[in-house]
């Protein structure tokens, strides 16, 4: 190249590596009809699934749909508020945004008569005797403090019934 | 009949959801359910029958990652099946069906695409498919850019305004003849003369509507096209060109893509009856028409085409349905359909079919 030609290694500066371009976009989420009802049922301090015409699967949330038949699940169903730990881990990590001590609990819960387990925080048990298939129940927030969201659910704690038969959730973990 | 060396696909069904500016209670899974259903139950099969699936969406639209797996459940793919996606328009998975329909071991797959426009700003998420570097930061919308494209038009001496409403004019005449559009009306070319510019020299009528929507269709091969469809829609003629990212390098007043597509394709070896054309704003389809070599007598867009109804990721694929529908019905023999990805028809992608 000649002294002149401004590209590539011949520019003392070097190559540009790095370009900001700042990007936001907002969206106005749709929950849709199914998933819509379960955000009202935990307003309300309730799991609210819809279960499956074919396969009489629960799901909670259910998104409308049985992914296994395709088919709407019409059917509302309310559940309990108790359910099985399916399978969990222990968080010793710290990470940005934390808003729990650590160590703390992730665990799956599958409630009783759903056929999917879902996301839930375990408390007021020892971290080294939470197990799987312990038995736990919903603690929600206070009442004024419901809504909308899974944040309605503070946490799930031992209801101290005896552990729940393997046979009796082995197809959910 | 297909070309030497292609194993004979056809469209056998079609089906769209109802398009709308802004579907507020159903979510994607919900939009699609409907949809499949009446695709599947129009030939009598069940989602059982398809041993392949694709569909084109983008995670722009739904604001989600891999929201193309979650519509999945709309189908219910139990047991496993293969199944793809493309981040482009569902003509484009209808394409990569017909290859893997070419290998011959299957013999039906299901096509669909989908998305609600309504939940973002469409103006910032269709600026995000321009150059990233040096295009994409100034947030360039897409009527500016259809704009730019227009200008040229006008300046080469190739359009006039006046062209641009009549496509306008008959398309959303034509559209009043389709339960599915979400634009239609009769109203004459002076009158839309007279309307504002939005970004000049593109008013009103030049634009599409922003629409929530899906579509849906069945390719069968061989035989299995005979068994479930009366006149299917034999795909003679399938090709896809795309052209430079910069809207500075190319000629925005022609369509080289669509020529190459459409030589590739074969539209003009025979006499073409109709041509559904994926022009989201109202010059482009006298850009793609002249690219594609149409005639007068050829009847475009009795649709209305996307000026009708344009949900983005499917207003493609609608195209190649409205097309294949017209020789279903026994109205057509040779139809050409045409879809458009990318900004200022930079990628482009035509299909011939064909009744027997």
């Amino acid at each position: 190249m000649t002294s002149g030609d401004q590209r590539g290694p011949s520019d003392e500066r070097g190559p540009v590596t790095t370009l900001a371009t700042p990007i936001r976009l907002d969206y106005v989420f749709s929950a849709g009809i199914a998933q819509s009802r379960n955000l009202r049922g935990l307003a309300e301090g309730k799991f609210v699934g819809q279960r499956c015409g074919v396969c009489h699967k629960v799901y909670v949330p259910s998104r409308g749909s049985c992914p296994v038949d395709g088919v709407a699940t019409d059917d509302v169903v309310e559940l309990a508020n108790t359910g099985t730990v399916t399978t969990y881990c222990v968080v010793n990590v710290p990470f940005a945004g934390q808003s729990i001590e650590i160590p703390y609990i992730c665990a799956m819960v599958l409630l009783d008569g759903a056929d999917i387990s879902f996301m839930g925080l375990i408390q007021e048990i020892p971290t080294d005797e939470v197990r799987m298939g312990l038995r736990v129940e919903a603690v929600w927030v206070d009442p004024e403090d419901l809504g909308p969201t899974m944040a309605s659910v503070k946490y799930f704690r031992p209801t101290g019934d005896p552990d729940a038969d393997y046979e009796t959730y082995k197809d959910y973990t | 009949m297909p070309r030497q060396g292609h194993r004979p696909v056809a469209v056998v069904s079609f089906a769209q959801a109802d398009n709308v500016r802004r579907e507020l209670r159903r979510n994607e899974v919900e939009t699609l359910m409907p949809v499949f259903a009446e695709v599947f139950s129009n030939i009598g099969i069940t989602k059982d029958d398809v041993g392949f699936i694709c569909s084109g969406s983008t995670d722009y639209l739904a604001g989600g990652p891999f929201s193309f797996v979650s519509a999945l459940d709309a189908i219910g793919v139990w047991p496993p099946r293969t199944e793809s996606h493309v981040e482009m328009d569902g003509a484009w998975a209808l394409y990569e069906a017909w290859v893997r329909l070419q290998e011959g071991d299957i013999d039906a797959a299901l096509v669909y695409g989908f998305g609600k426009s309504s939940m973002s700003d469409l103006s910032k998420v269709l600026a995000l498919q321009l150059d990233p570097y040096v295009l994409a930061p100034l947030w360039p919308d897409p009527v500016s850019v259809a704009a730019l494209q227009a200008r040229s038009l006008l300046d080469a001496g190739k359009a006039t305004e006046r062209d641009f409403a009549e496509v306008a004019a008959r398309s959303r005449k034509a559209a009043l003849s389709n339960p599915k559009a979400q634009v239609a009306y009769d109203r004459n070319v002076a009158e839309l003369m007279g309307e504002d510019y939005v970004v000049s020299p593109l008013r009103t009528h030049t634009l599409p509507p922003i629409t929530d929507g899906a579509a849906a269709i069945v390719l069968a091969a061989g035989d299995k096209a005979f068994e479930w469809a009366e006149r299917p829609a034999w795909i003679t003629g399938i090709d896809h060109r795309v052209e430079t990212h910069s809207l500075g390098a190319r000629d925005l007043t022609a369509s080289a893509s669509t020529t190459k597509a459409a030589e590739v394709a074969g539209v003009n070896d025979g006499t073409v009856e109709v041509a559904e054309l994926h022009a989201p704003f109202a010059p482009q389809e006298l850009i793609v028409a002249a690219a594609l070599g149409l005639g007068d007598d050829v009847l475009v867009n009795p649709s209305g085409g996307a000026l009708a109804a344009n949900p983005i990721m499917s207003a493609g694929l609608i195209r190649i349905g409205e097309a294949a529908s017209r020789i279903m019905d026994g109205s057509a023999g040779r139809v050409v359909a045409h879809a458009t990805s990318g900004p200022a028809l930079q990628q482009n992608l035509v299909a011939v079919l064909e009744g027997v």
